[in-house]
C-alpha cells in the first residue's frame, strides 16, 4: 500500500489487516502516555481546501501520537485564495519534505490526481474528495462495527474477523455523500450486506450497478432487515444549490425538512423498531433534528462519539502502514 | 534450500547493522529444515526450569515479580516460565506473573524492513509500577529488541528492577545490553542463522542453527 485513495484499493486481507492494527493503535491510546515513537522524523502535511473539524483534528491527533510533525494547511488564509493551482502547492509542499500528505479537496478525485501526477512523491491519503471517497471514515465505521456486533467478551476487537452477515442501512443524502461510496466499497469488501436508504432524488445515478441494495422506504428496511447497524447520513445542504430561501427552508431535492425528517429521519418511534443488539452511527456533523432526533444522537445505542474516538486509531493504522517501511524505490 | 520466500532473516551480511527479531522467520517447509538441532523439547524444558528456579532465586521468592514476553514467541516461553514459577512457590498467581510486550512500534529499524504487524500489549492487572520485571525472549543477538523493549516499558510505568530472560545467546551484540538468565549460550558466525521453534507457535520445541538459506 503506497496511498490510500479509495475504499476500493483495499482487498478483505488488507482491510483486515488495518483494521487490526488500528485495533493494536486503539490499546495504546488508553494508557497513561499516549505518545509513541514510532515516526519520528517524519512530516505529515494537512492539505485540506475544505472546511472540516473532526477530520483534521483526527489525522492532526494520530500522526502526533506517532511522534510526526504535522504541518496544517487550510485553504483559507493561504496562497491558495491569491489563486495558487493544485499543483503549485503541491511542489511547495514536495519541496518541504513531506512524507505524507493528506488531502481533503472540493473537487473528486483531487487526492488521484495529487497522488498519479509525479508532482509529490511522498504517500497520500484521502480524506475526502467531493463527492467521491472518503476511505478513513469507511474504516472507522468498519472498525467500529466490528467491536461492537463482531467483538466477543475474550476478544472484544474481533481480531482477524471481516463482516460477514452483518446488514447495514445507510440512510439519507446519498447522492452527495463521499462517506456513503466508502462504505458500500469497504462493507461489502468485508462481507456485509449494505442496504442504501434515500429518497428518489438523493438516489445517485447508476446506484443499482454498486454493491448494494437501495430502498426508498425506511421504515420497511428497518422492519424487514432488522439491520444490525444504521448509518445516518447528514443532509449536505451546502452541495444542495439554493440559497435556502425557498418556502419552510426546502431545497430541490425535498419539499420540506419537515417532510424529510418524517420520511428519513431517525426519531424514537423507528429507534424502539430496530432489533435489540442495533447500533446507530453518523459520520458527523449531525443536523439534529432534521437527519437524527436528539432521542436517537443521545441514546446508550448510539455510537457517534466513539467513531470519532475510533477515528484516531484507525488514522494511526493509516499512517503507520504507509510510512513506517523502507522507501520504495519504484513508483 | 535456494528457494523460499523472502522472510526477514538474521544473519545476512548486509543485514548485519539492524537485524529482524533475532532469527524466527515463518517457515512455511517446516519438514524442510537445514542445519543441525542445538536444543530439542526436553533440552528447552530443562532449561526453562533452570530459569524459573534462577528469577525466584535472585529475586527472593515470586512476589512483585511480572514476567513480559515480547511477541511472537517470547510469550508462550514467558507462559512457560510462569507456569514453572507457579509450580514451585506458593501463592504465586500465573495469571497476575505474566504478560507481553510489543516492542513493534519502538523498534529503531522500521525504516528498513516492510511494515511490521503489530502485537498485542497486554499487562497484568496490578501494572509493573515498583514490580520486578522480566523481559523474556527466544534469542538475544543484537539487543536492538531489548532496547526498544526498555523504551516501550518506559511509556508504561516504572519499574523497580528490569532483568532479561533468553532461550539463547547468540552474541554479536550491538549494543550495551546482556541478558540475567540465559538458557543457551550459543557461540555463532554473523552468516548463520538461529531458528527457535516452540510448540506454540510452530508445532514443535526445537532451536536450529544452520548455514543461511535463500541467498537472495
Amino acid at each position: 500500500m503506497r496511498h490510500l485513495l479509495s475504499a476500493a484499493d483495499l482487498d478483505r486481507d488488507a482491510a483486515v489487516h488495518l483494521l487490526d492494527t488500528a485495533a493494536q493503535m486503539a490499546a495504546t491510546q488508553e494508557r497513561e502516555i499516549k505518545k509513541l515513537p514510532t515516526l519520528r522524523g517524519k512530516t505529515v502535511v494537512n492539505l485540506f481546501f475544505e472546511d472540516s473539524t473532526r477530520t483534521r483534528i483526527s489525522f492532526e491527533t494520530a500522526a502526533k501520537r506517532l511522534s510526526a510533525d504535522v504541518i496544517n494547511f487550510s485553504a483559507k488564509g493561504s496562497s491558495v485564495s491569491k489563486g495558487e493551482s493544485l499543483k503549485d502547492t503541491a511542489l511547495t509542499l514536495q519541496a518541504m519534505g513531506a512524507d505524507a500528505v493528506v488531502v481533503r479537496h472540493q473537487a473528486s478525485g483531487a487526492p488521484h490526481r495529487l497522488a498519479h501526477s509525479g508532482w509529490v512523491g511522498s504517500a497520500v491519503v484521502n480524506a475526502g474528495d467531493g463527492t467521491h471517497q472518503h476511505p478513513t471514515q469507511a474504516l472507522l465505521d468498519a472498525f467500529t462495527m466490528r467491536r461492537h456486533l463482531v467483538g466477543t467478551q475474550a476478544d472484544p476487537d474481533g481480531t482477524g474477523r471481516d463482516l460477514a452477515g452483518l446488514k447495514v442501512a445507510i440512510v439519507g443524502d446519498v447522492l452527495h455523500s463521499r462517506v456513503a461510496r466508502s462504505n458500500v466499497q469497504l462493507l461489502h469488501t468485508l462481507g456485509a450486506q449494505v442496504t442504501l436508504v434515500a429518497p428518489p432524488t438523493l438516489v445517485p445515478v447508476g446506484a443499482h450497478t454498486w454493491t448494494c441494495r437501495t430502498s426508498y422506504h425506511l421504515d420497511e428496511v428497518i422492519a424487514d432487515q432488522q439491520p444490525d447497524a444504521i448509518m445516518m447520513l447528514r443532509v449536505q445542504r451546502e452541495r444542495m444549490g439554493g440559497d435556502g430561501s425557498a418556502a419552510g427552508g426546502g431545497t430541490g431535492f425535498f419539499p420540506s425538512p419537515l417532510e424529510y425528517t418524517r420520511a428519513y429521519g431517525l426519531d424514537a418511534r423507528r429507534l424502539a423498531m430496530l432489533p435489540d443488539h442495533a447500533i446507530v452511527m453518523h459520520p458527523g456533523p449531525m443536523n439534529r433534528g432534521l437527519e437524527i432526533s436528539a432521542d436517537a444522537a443521545d441514546s446508550p445505542r448510539a455510537v457517534i462519539v466513539e467513531q470519532v474516538a475510533n477515528g484516531v486509531a484507525v488514522r494511526m493504522a493509516v499512517l503507520y502502514l504507509l510510512l513506517a517501511k523502507e522507501k520504495e524505490t519504484t513508483r | 534450500m535456494s528457494s523460499g520466500p523472502a522472510v526477514p532473516m538474521s544473519g545476512r551480511p548486509d543485514a548485519d547493522a539492524v537485524p529482524a527479531i533475532p532469527a524466527v522467520p515463518v517457515d512455511p517447509d517446516p519438514g524442510g529444515l537445514g542445519g543441525s538441532e542445538v536444543l530439542g523439547p526436553q533440552e528447552i524444558s530443562r532449561a526453562l526450569t533452570r530459569i524459573a528456579h534462577e528469577i525466584l532465586e535472585r529475586n527472593k521468592g515470586g512476589s512483585g515479580l511480572v514476567l513480559l514476553g515480547i511477541p511472537t514467541r517470547g510469550v508462550p516461553l514467558a507462559e512457560r516460565l510462569a507456569a514453572k514459577i507457579a509450580d514451585v512457590e506458593p501463592g504465586v498467581d500465573r495469571t497476575q506473573l505474566v504478560g507481553s510486550l510489543d516492542v513493534t512500534m519502538y523498534r529503531d529499524d522500521l525504516h528498513r524492513h516492510p511494515t511490521r504487524t503489530i502485537g498485542s500489549t497486554v499487562l497484568p492487572p496490578q501494572g509493573i509500577d515498583d514490580r520486578a520485571v522480566v523481559l523474556v525472549d527466544d534469542v538475544l543477538f543484537s539487543g536492538r529488541t531489548i532496547r526498544a523493549a526498555l523504551d516501550a516499558i518506559n511509556d508504561l510505568g516504572r519499574p523497580r528492577l528490569v532483568q532479561l530472560a533468553v532461550l539463547v545467546d547468540r552474541g554479536h551484540r550491538e549494543l550495551p545490553i546482556r541478558a540475567d538468565y540465559v538458557g543457551k549460550n550459543l557461540p555463532t558466525s554473523l552468516a548463520e542463522l538461529v531458528r527457535v521453534r516452540l510448540a506454540e507457535t510452530d508445532g514443535v520445541d526445537s532451536v536450529r542453527i544452520g548455514p543461511e538459506r535463500g541467498q537472495a
